[in-house]
């Protein structure tokens, strides 16, 4: 590996022990988003009332929708004498309000120190009940373990194991396993799927439930999702491609798939970027046996020609990328292939396989200057490698919003949570296309930034290199 | 799917326990259900102590907030508040001591310790504020004890604010957890005195989008100084002056009761309820105030301040009055005062209250609430969004006054909003927060939006 900067800080006996303005989130709440992807879901987190309602909280600042996450509202009592009657009631209580098709029980750090046995409470809950329309799913998702990005991995998988089944027949359908996404970059992949006229099964898909137009009626869980039908046929798909490339192979739903059911693993980044679009194309070729369609063609064209126009200005951006560990990496490519060299790239967990992907993609790139690789990051961290670094831009979620009001570096805003600005959800980067607009709103930051200061900066700079020019004619300094 | 709300009334969907939560203004005596924990699989709108704690605290500007726990409970509320300063801004920084596995197992102590270390060698604040969350008071961290050592150790205030969320889901439960807190830090130590003054302080008052300095101006022009707010701007050098005030003003019913009183007890502190939102309610306060101080000079310029702004706030009123007056209005809001201060303002501006609600009310707040409030006029206490559905489209709710949570359930109906909620930007104190909330319920009430929403869903105006 080349003289890349590692600072993993994982190591909290010497390192730093606070962790001051955090870059990511809890467990449970990943295994929430993903329960959102879920054809008829409700997801229902165990423990007390206040993380359920941060979780909603978040969500609802980022995706600007109505989202309900159910709690067990656990208070002192139970956390003595066990969660059981408070989560069953809990049940009771959601299946009558939303009748679901599916709830997901998240466990919090409270039940999980408690020693919650879920599926032991289940049991009995349906034993109790007898035939109920509802599937209930337990995941476990203690947050002193790991973040937000795990607990949704976690439950994509638990999710699937829920409903493989060995007795599905083998059948032509692909899998597809996104991460956590905006909901404009699944409508993208979707897509460039149907462009292709593939016949998948993509999951969690909550394209539509985190992200749904006005329909003049509302609905208490809204449309959209991915069946459970669907999702029980995943065990005897084709293939599974998953933008997984930096999930630990432990809560790798393709992984799962592949080792228990045999279904065949294309762990890919995800698409965005030319490079790594260019890699799901080649999957989908390989797949299909077709080549690609002529519009995904010109999209790539029209891509490149604009990679060409901005080039130069791309040059000159020093980039400091943090946020989830798979998106960190694909916008680490991007701006690589545009000859932006990212200065710091940062991400809050620690349980991915964001390094060595990284270690790879940086000795192929071949640049003059390594880029600072943080885990386990916390903004502090951030702040204090982008200013060593020269970092003048940034790409990330609203938590590194201080780095613009502190340093005047600008966010491009991309990634969970944006809570300061329209349109999370919407921000796009996936395909050629996706991967254009994003290279668009990037070079327009650098460039709004260079064009509300350079005369002044330019003036303020020439100006004082001649008036430093003595009467003899030696230049000062 | 067969959970469509065909906009029509959905009785089952209430679930049935919480019946008793929700009654309707009126001759009929039935009493309100309130002040018990939330309902399992109820999705509450309700956060928890710790939440409660932390926002009347996280103001104490050049104070370190340190949330003692796993990383979630510090990431939700990161920067989460419109608290303005006037100088350093410590107080925004969201510091945990992310506990691990390994700290859940073997206890918290040493981290909490080591992370207070880390933090004095840094920042060097004058107090730290030591946040406990639900799973600290689960394996039982003695966060006094490691406190009281870092205290002497480095002889500075480091106060642990007993937060665990599970004590209750009732926010009220953490701002008397706070309140404690306070009093541990402007109580004076053995041998210290503090100077008697004729200022005031100012309890409940947070300081978001600036709404301290708008009534400091107006005490200002009164010829009245404020001491301190609680917690708005506040520094901790500024706090342990407090028990050294002339008078304590009470803003927000919830959390600074309970000081207040303690403050009357151990320092012959005196303190009177006002209430800054909308302009009757400002003026009759400031009068409150002036009347205290019983000073003619006092008098005169509160009367000429009170002429001046409530002709500009009438102006205003009735501009927006013709367009706005008719219109029916829900308000779910966290606490009663906030609920009472709308209620009025709406009604000022010719607008039907046809629900209302709190996250937190007494059952005498709701009893008087009914008695404000037209008959048939629904009341809710810790309400669910299946509840909040049902009662905009059955009472066919024009504009909603609430926090975020409620904003997007809004939109999604066809309804207008009115944000209430601590994270806003812009302050609605005072006379011109008056005039600023006219302009804003009018802009959302009368937004040419609606109509192509109301257009989609078949006509419903
Ligand atoms: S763990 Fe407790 S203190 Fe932390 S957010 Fe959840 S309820 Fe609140
Ligand atoms: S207790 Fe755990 S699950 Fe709850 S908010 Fe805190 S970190 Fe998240």
């Amino acid at each position: 590996m080349p003289d890349s900067n590692h600072t993993s800080s994982n190591r909290t006996d010497t390192a730093k022990q606070v962790n001051e303005n955090q870059c990511h989130m809890c467990m449970p709440l990943g295994g929430v988003i993903a329960f959102k992807g879920v054809e008829g879901s409700m997801a229902l987190v165990h423990g007390s009332q206040g993380c359920s309602t941060y979780m909603r909280l978040t969500n609802v600042e980022h995706y600007h929708e109505p989202i309900d996450v159910a709690s067990s509202s656990l208070n002192e009592k139970q956390t003595i004498y066990g969660g059981e009657k408070n989560l069953k009631k809990a049940l009771d209580n959601v299946r009558r309000v939303y009748n679901p098709k599916v709830i997901g029980i998240l466990t919090t750090c409270l039940t999980e120190t408690m020693g919650e046995d879920l599926n032991r409470i289940i049991a009995s809950y349906k034993a109790e009940k007898g035939e109920i329309y509802t599937d209930i799913i337990p995941v476990s998702t203690p947050s002193y373990d790991k973040s937000h990005t795990e607990g949704f991995w976690t439950a994509t998988r638990d999710i699937i194991a829920h409903y493989a089944r060995k007795d599905i027949a083998y059948h032509r359908k692909i899998n597809v396993i996104v991460p956590h996404i905006s909901t404009a970059d699944i409508k993208a992949i979707k897509l460039i799927l149907d462009t292709w006229g593939v016949d998948y099964t993509l999951l969690p898909d909550y394209s539509m439930t985190l992200d749904r137009p006005f329909a003049g009626k509302y609905a208490k869980i809204p449309e959209g999702g991915t069946s459970t039908a669907d999702i029980a046929e995943m065990s005897g798909g084709l293939v599974t491609i998953q933008f997984g490339l930096t999930c630990e192979e432990s809560i790798s739903p393709g992984h799962y798939l592949e080792e228990n059911f045999g279904v065949p693993l294309i762990n890919l980044p995800l698409p965005i970027g030319i490079g790594n679009t260019d890699m799901f194309m080649d999957a989908l070729a390989r797949i299909t046996g077709k080549t690609m369609p002529k519009n995904l063609g010109y999209e790539r064209g029209w891509l490149i020609d604009a990679m060409a126009d901005s080039h130069k200005y791309n040059a000159s951006a020093r980039p400091a990328i943090y946020g989830e560990p798979e998106l960190v990496y694909a916008y680490a490519s991007l701006c690589l292939e545009n000859g932006s060299v990212p200065s710091v790239i940062a991400s809050g967990s620690v349980h991915s396989r964001l390094a060595p992907a990284l270690d790879r993609l940086l000795e192929e790139s071949d640049c003059d200057e390594m880029p600072v690789i943080l885990e386990g990051a916390d903004f502090s961290m951030i702040e204090a490698a982008a200013l060593e670094t020269g970092a003048n831009i940034a790409i990330g979620h609203s938590g590194g919003r201080l780095l613009t009001e502190n340093h005047d570096i600008r966010i491009v805003r991309a990634g969970f949570p944006i809570h300061d600005r329209e349109g999370g959800q919407r921000i796009l980067s996936a395909g050629y296309a996706g991967t254009l607009t994003f290279l668009d709103r990037f070079t327009n930051t650098l460039l709004e930034k260079k064009h509300s200061s350079y005369r002044e900066l330019r003036k303020q700079e020439l100006l004082s290199k001649i008036a430093a020019v003595t009467e003899t004619g030696f230049t000062t300094e | 799917m067969q959970e469509v709300c065909p906009l029509t009334t959905e009785t089952d969907s209430l679930i049935a326990e919480r019946r008793e939560s929700i009654v309707t203004s009126g001759k009929h005596k039935t009493s309100i259900s309130c002040t018990s924990d939330s309902l399992a699989g109820s999705v509450s709108q309700r956060a928890c102590v710790f939440c409660g704690a932390r926002v009347v605290l996280n103001p104490v500007t050049d104070a370190v907030h340190l949330v003692h726990g796993p990383i979630g409970c510090a990431s939700y509320t990161y920067d989460i508040r419109g608290s303005l300063s006037s100088g350093t801004e410590t107080y925004r920084k969201s510091f945990s001591t992310d506990m691990k596995e390994r700290d859940v197992i073997f206890g918290g102590e040493k981290k909490l310790a080591a992370c207070i270390d880390e933090l004095v060698e840094k920042y060097n604040p004058p107090a730290i504020f030591v946040y406990s969350t639900c799973v600290v008071g689960m394996i039982g961290d003695d966060i006094v004890a490691v406190c009281r050592e870092a205290s002497q150790a480095y002889d500075i205030d480091v106060i642990p604010v007993e937060s665990s969320g599970f004590i209750s889901g009732n926010k009220v439960v953490g701002y008397r957890a706070a309140g404690e807190a306070l009093y541990k830090l402007i109580t004076p130590k053995d041998g210290e005195f503090v100077d008697k003054t004729r200022k005031l302080n100012f309890l409940g008052e947070y300081n978001l989008g600036g709404e301290k300095w708008v009534v400091e101006r107006y005490l200002k022009e009164m010829g009245i100084e404020i001491n301190v707010a609680m917690t708005g701007d506040a520094t901790v050098e500024a706090l342990k002056k407090s028990s050294g005030s002339f008078l304590n003003l009470v803003q927000c019913t919830g959390s600074m009761h309970w000081l207040a009183n303690r403050m009357e007890e151990d320092f012959s502190i005196p303190y009177i309820d006002i209430n800054f939102f909308g302009a009757d309610n400002t003026a009759e306060s400031l009068r409150k105030i002036a009347e205290f101080y019983d000073d003619p000079e006092i008098t005169a310029r509160t009367e000429a301040l009170i002429n001046r702004e409530i002709a500009a706030v009438r102006e205003v009123n009735e501009k927006y009055r013709k367009k706005l007056a008719g219109k029916r209005a829900a308000i779910y809001v966290g606490g009663a005062f906030k609920a009472f201060a709308i209620i009025r303002q709406l009604q000022d501006l010719g607008m039907e209250i046809v629900l209302t609600g709190t996250q937190t009310g007494k059952k005498e707040e709701y009893e008087r609430m009914g008695r404000l409030l037209s008959e048939g006029t629904v009341i809710i206490d810790d309400a669910n969004p299946a509840e909040i559905e049902k009662f905009l489209i059955e009472k066919k709710v024009d504009v909603m006054a609430g926090g975020v949570k409620e904003r997007f359930l809004a939109y999604k109906l066809g309804v207008g909003f009115i944000d209430h909620n601590h994270d806003r930007k812009d302050g609605l104190i005072g006379f011109e927060g008056a005039v600023r909330f006219i302009r804003e319920v009018h802009a959302t009430t009368c937004s040419p939006v609606w109509k192509y929403l109301r257009e989609e869903r078949g006509g419903t105006e």
